[in-house]
């Protein structure tokens, strides 16, 4: 009898890279109905386009490099990444915009690095990096929200949105507006509490910004379940949210007309949520400790503050990760976890033992 | 109850291990023949001391250690030695190593054999004399011999005694169902080894709560005896042996240390009852308990297995079905290892042999790329970083790999369990680590070449100057005669003079070689300068002879080209060594 | 003086850039005696990374004469007991590219040889035992030789000199002790995708990939 020859461990949990990556696909969810809900369709149709891009693209290059493309797209990967492209961009956006950051995403920032698990930099902040240089007048026309649509306005149609999106009719007016974010950039000689009094955008809101609070709790509860999950550790967006919220509160300055925004602003409005929980647990870009991790999403919250406060960009989400993504080696190189048996930590370069 | 730490990492497979353990320890038929691999343990392999046809009894001496770190092998059942060959063997590489194949008489007679009862009054070291006699090494793990672990030669004393009672791999019931039927011999065992080691403040059973009828069977047993029982919760891999001390103790088993280092000793449950049967009835190691399990075969329940039997036994009495799973492991689901053949024999460490189905161990999926997702960090139970481990080790990164404590795996599979790719990464660390170790021990093969190759251009060195010194002795000497021909000559008659001038030349010459010797000692810078030159000289003449010999190689496009070419390198490099030499004397 | 400096402002540069000047070279200086890194010169490095079976095969007679040659700027493929590995280990120690294994100096083995003697062929010549870079064969004149195995590199110097042909280099067979795992092989995978994704081994990358 000759058996088959395998090596241990012989058993094996059933967590498989397609299913962590489905999980994050289903934990979008919440976030999707939320800008649905507050934006209207445009959300929706982005992450349809953005997917078939992907799929397209990571099939073609896949074939290209003459590997299985039935293997490669099983794994969700390039779905999950044109998902976060997608959910990141405004709603209405012109179709093309989708497709070049997609491509973009896919192509250069993800398979020319050598596919899935070694693209140095988060591919979906590429790409929105890439389209926010290259077309800043569509990159920053936000829709109104719900609340502040104009008296007799709602937001377009499925037909009218797809419309839109193919360049063949304009949105009409009042139905795009400013940001919470970029009210604050826009809005110095004013104290705090007196935007809060003029603004629609806060005055119709709970805590943080009309319509963009509710996406940022649809993303929080996503983000939620994928750490109930253990798909990634509370580290990073513990890092993230908490420097984020230390920063806004250190330079809140009580509210004078220099203040960049209140701490709950920060933290529930642009992409604060959405970034602390799918975009900067990308694990692949990211650092590999957990006090790594923990170190890498600090540095991130920092960077956010730092560019919405005093940068020229209302948000800094895809800047800060971009920049931190260039961090992680150095900060692997430090947070090496203390081994069994050792009574130090060692570095990543180190050659003997100190 | 006492106090437990938690390790870190650490994961929660399918336990399955009620199918085996409800019948309790079942014996088998002895099997016709049985193989004993001479080298079940960690350290020398045993050296046969039966010949082939020799008539043997049970519990006879087969094989002697060969040294210190080595254990005897003992005929497990009476019968003749049929073989001393190479056999398949439990291992990973599935190579032949040396084995003795018995043919049992179905007799089962003993060899004569005495116990002591009255242990306490013997001498540790005459007992751990007798521990080593009786072939026990460690039937937990690795197989360490358990006389070199108690050797009582050691600097610190021992304060604590650790026995593992873990089994906390997936399938395995050996011990589980040991201690369920054999406490009292198993608590006898551990009070061997507590006056062995010098009756230790702390004598310990760690057990795992999956396991509370051997937990009850134990406790009657241990009364008053100052053994406690420590229960701690199930968790792969909580039974490695630094693990287990953590969990236990709250100490950390330093890097590269043995726990005798820390004032410890840990030992496997099923050694301790080998440890009672060796002292108390005189019995050598013989059998073991080994759970045979898996839904390929019928029957599942451990047996007290002798040493030596074909695994092929086991399952044939177990109705295997060859179609319902591809392999059969020897040891457990997570650190087990496959076999290449049936006819591999159990030995000293093996305690359980599972024959999974396709449904419960099904063949492993395609790797995916890493995606650095961290769970098998969090799954690590030394704190290791497992995919910047695989990272470098698939760069061969030996510097990176070191300073991320490779060597400090302990090789459990826990990452490979949790990875979401299904990389199958332990294999990744033991290859890395064989790698580095090969490439240790090249470079001390090569500094030890290294050494050997100057040493011996020194020795040519040394005779090439030698040489030189006495053909210019010879010549000056030579050179002397001329001038003033040996007075005999005038002096003496005719017919003596070739008689008288040969002594006389030769001392002359001896007189003129030591005499030029101690020239060259002072070395009078002239004399240098000539010798140079005379080197120099023949150094010229035998470079073209090189090259010559070279131009003849090169033409005939003969194989000795490399040969000769760096002979003419050689002569080519001493040449400019003397000129250059000559260079600093004239200047 | 400070007046004059003042007053002339190509002077006032003058001063500055000396002050500078021995500011700065008596800081370097200061650096380079106090953090000297008493480094390997780069001759006892190479020769660290050479193989040592002194063999020649480089052109050399032995390792060391190799490294130094290398030092004074010889390639670095010249050494096929050390193979691409040792390459590019001084590659690595140099920061050169590392180029691929010089044919004409031999090729890389897959097994490691050691030297054996045919005993009752061996007449005792003692050409062998000359010839043995690293004096791992025993033998006297007259009387049979043999080669310590332990000893031996490998680099069949002795071969050539027998005259009688006894000498045969034998593999050395892996035994149960230095087995070793290997790197599992993944087919599909992108491991070692940059390399793999050359033209040459396209084909089968795709076909065990669309296997898997």
């Amino acid at each position: 009898m000759a058996f088959k020859q395998v090596t241990s461990p012989h058993a094996h949990s059933a967590q498989s890279t397609s299913k962590v990556m489905q999980l994050v696909i289903w934990a979008t969810v919440p976030g999707i109905l939320a800008l649905t809900w507050q934006f209207g369709w445009g959300s929706l149709i982005n992450v349809v386009i953005a997917s078939v891009t992907a799929l397209i693209c990571e099939a073609i290059v896949v074939k290209m490099r003459g590997r299985s493309v039935a293997f490669y797209l099983s794994d969700y990967s390039a779905l999950v990444t044109a998902l976060l492209l997608a959910l990141s961009l405004p709603p209405l956006a012109p179709w093309w915009i989708i497709v070049v950051g997609t491509v973009f995403s896919i192509v250069v920032a993800k398979q020319l690095y050598g596919g899935l698990g070694y693209n140095p930099f988060n591919p979906a902040m590429v790409g929105y990096v890439v389209l926010l240089i290259s077309f800043p007048i569509q990159m920053t026309t936000w829709v109104a929200p719900l609340a502040l649509l104009p008296e007799g306005i709602s937001h377009p149609g499925l037909v009218e949105s797809l419309q839109i999106v193919f360049g063949s009719i304009n949105p009409v007016d009042g139905v795009t507006g400013a940001t919470p974010l970029d009210m604050f950039k826009h809005s110095s000689g004013l104290l705090v509490d007196q935007v809060y009094e003029r603004e629609p955008l806060f005055n119709l809101a709970m805590f943080a910004g009309a319509g963009w609070e509710w996406v940022n709790i649809a993303f929080l509860a996503g983000g939620l379940i994928l750490l109930s999950n253990r798909i990634f550790t509370w580290h990073g967006p513990l890092g993230m949210l908490g420097a984020l919220a230390l920063m806004s509160v250190i330079f809140y300055d009580s509210g004078s007309s220099t203040s960049p925004g209140t701490p709950m602003m920060h933290l529930f409005s642009g992409a604060s949520m959405f970034g602390a929980f799918f975009i900067l647990t990308d694990p692949v870009s990211s650092a590999v400790s957990n006090r790594g991790r923990l170190i890498y999403g600090a540095l991130i919250g920092v960077l956010v503050y730092i560019i919405r406060a005093w940068g020229n960009y209302p948000d800094a989400v895809a800047f800060a990760v971009l920049i931190a993504n260039f961090a992680a080696p150095f900060i692997d190189n430090y947070t090496l976890p203390r081994t069994y048996g050792h009574t130090d930590r060692r570095r990543a370069t180190e050659k003997e033992e100190s | 109850m006492n106090k437990t730490w938690v390790t870190p990492g650490g994961v929660h497979p399918p336990e399955n291990k009620l199918q085996s353990v409800t019948q309790g320890i079942g014996q088998l038929p002895i099997p016709e023949t049985l193989v004993i691999p001479l080298s079940q343990h960690i350290g020398a392999a045993a050296i046969p001391c039966v010949e082939v046809g020799q008539s043997v009894l049970k519990g006879q001496v087969i094989a002697k250690p060969a040294g210190v770190v080595s254990i005897p092998m003992h005929a497990p059942t009476s019968g003749t030695v049929s073989a001393i060959e190479h056999r398949p063997i439990a291992h990973s590489s599935g190579m032949l190593a040396p084995c003795i194949e018995i043919t049992s008489d179905g007799a089962d007679t003993w060899i004569e054999h005495e116990g002591i009862s009255d242990y306490e009054h013997i001498s540790p070291t005459k007992l751990v004399e007798m521990v080593g006699n009786a072939g026990i090494s460690g039937m937990g793990g690795a197989g360490f011999p358990s006389a070199v672990k108690l050797n009582p030669g050691r600097q610190r004393p021992i304060d604590t005694l650790i026995v593992n009672a873990t089994e906390c791999e997936p399938y395995i019931t050996a011990d589980d169902s040991a201690i369920r039927e054999r406490a009292a011999e198993i608590v006898e065992g551990i009070k061997i080894l507590s006056a062995i080691l010098g009756h230790p403040h702390h004598i310990m059973i760690g057990i795992e709560d999956n396991k509370p009828e051997a937990i009850e069977a134990l406790a009657p047993h241990i009364e008053g005896t100052g053994i406690s029982v420590v229960v701690f919760p199930t968790k792969y891999p909580s039974g490695g042996e630094k693990q287990l001390i953590y969990i236990l103790t709250g100490q950390e088993l330093p890097s590269g240390k043995l726990p005798a280092d820390i004032g410890m000793v840990c030992i496997n449950i099923g050694t301790t009852y080998a440890i009672k049967r060796a002292i108390i009835d005189g019995e050598p190691l013989v059998s073991r308990v080994t759970t045979v399990t898996g839904d390929a075969v019928g029957i599942q329940r451990n047996y007290d297995t002798l040493i030596g039997t074909p695994v092929s036994h086991l399952l044939s009495h177990n109705k295997y079905d060859q179609q319902a799973g591809g392999r059969v492991v020897m040891g457990g689901p997570m650190m087990g290892f496959t076999l290449p053949s049936a006819e591999v024999p159990i030995v000293k460490t093996t305690n359980c042999i599972l024959a999974p189905s396709y449904a419960e161990i099904p063949d492993d999926e395609p790797a995916q790329p890493c995606i650095r997702c961290g769970m098998c960090a969090e799954a690590c139970p030394a704190s290791l970083l497992p995919q910047q481990l695989f990272w470098y080790a698939q760069a061969q990164d030996h510097e990176r790999l070191e300073a991320h404590n490779l060597f400090d795996c302990i090789e459990c599979g826990a990452c490979s369990y949790v990875c979401p790719s299904n990389i199958p990464l332990v294999q990744y660390y033991r290859a890395a680590k064989g790698e580095i170790r090969h490439a240790q021990d090249e470079k001390v093969k090569a500094d030890h070449a290294r050494e050997r190759f100057e040493f011996h251009k020194e020795r040519i060195e040394q005779a090439e100057r030698e040489k030189e010194e006495k053909r210019a002795a010879r010549r000056e000497a030579a050179l002397k005669a001329k001038a003033n021909p040996p007075a005999a000559d005038k002096t003496d008659g005719a017919s003596g003079k070739k008689a008288e001038a040969k002594p006389s030349s030769s001392a002359a010459d001896i007189i003129a070689a030591a005499q030029a010797r101690a020239a060259a000692k002072q070395a009078s810078p002239e004399d240098q300068q000539a010798k140079l030159e005379r080197t120099i000289a023949a150094t010229e003449q035998r470079l073209i002879v090189a090259e010559e010999k070279l131009a003849e190689a090169i033409a005939s496009d003969s194989d000795k080209q490399a040969v000769f070419s760096a002979a003419v390198e050689n002569t080519r490099q001493k040449l400019q060594q003397s000129k250059t030499k000559l260079a600093e004397l004239t200047a | 003086m400070i007046e004059l400096i003042s007053q002339n402002p190509i002077l006032a540069a003058l001063v500055a850039l000396v002050g500078l000047a021995i500011l700065f070279g008596a800081l370097l200086g200061f650096a380079a005696e106090k953090f000297k890194v008493e480094g390997d010169p780069i001759v006892e490095q190479l020769d660290e990374l050479l193989p040592q079976t002194q063999c020649g095969q480089c052109g050399f007679p032995g390792c060391r004469p190799y490294a130094e040659s290398i030092a004074n700027g010889d390639d670095i493929n010249k050494c096929p007991p050390g193979g691409q590995s040792t390459i590019n280990a001084i590659a690595n120690l140099l920061d050169v590219p590392a180029p691929e294994l010089d044919a004409e100096h031999g090729e890389e083995s897959e097994v490691k040889t050691v030297a054996y003697i045919r005993e009752d062929e061996c007449i005792g010549c003692t050409k062998c035992i000359q010839a043995c870079p690293v004096d791992a064969i025993l033998g006297a004149a007259k009387l049979m030789h043999t080669v310590i195995a332990d000893e031996c590199t490998g680099c069949d110097l002795c071969v050539e000199p027998c005259p009688v042909d006894c000498i045969d280099m034998l593999p050395v067979e892996e035994t149960i002790a230095d087995w070793r795992w290997s790197i599992p092989v993944q087919p599909g995978q992108p491991g070692q995708m940059i390399a793999t994704d050359r033209r040459g081994e396209l084909e089968n990358q795709s076909t065990s990939g669309d296997a898997a």
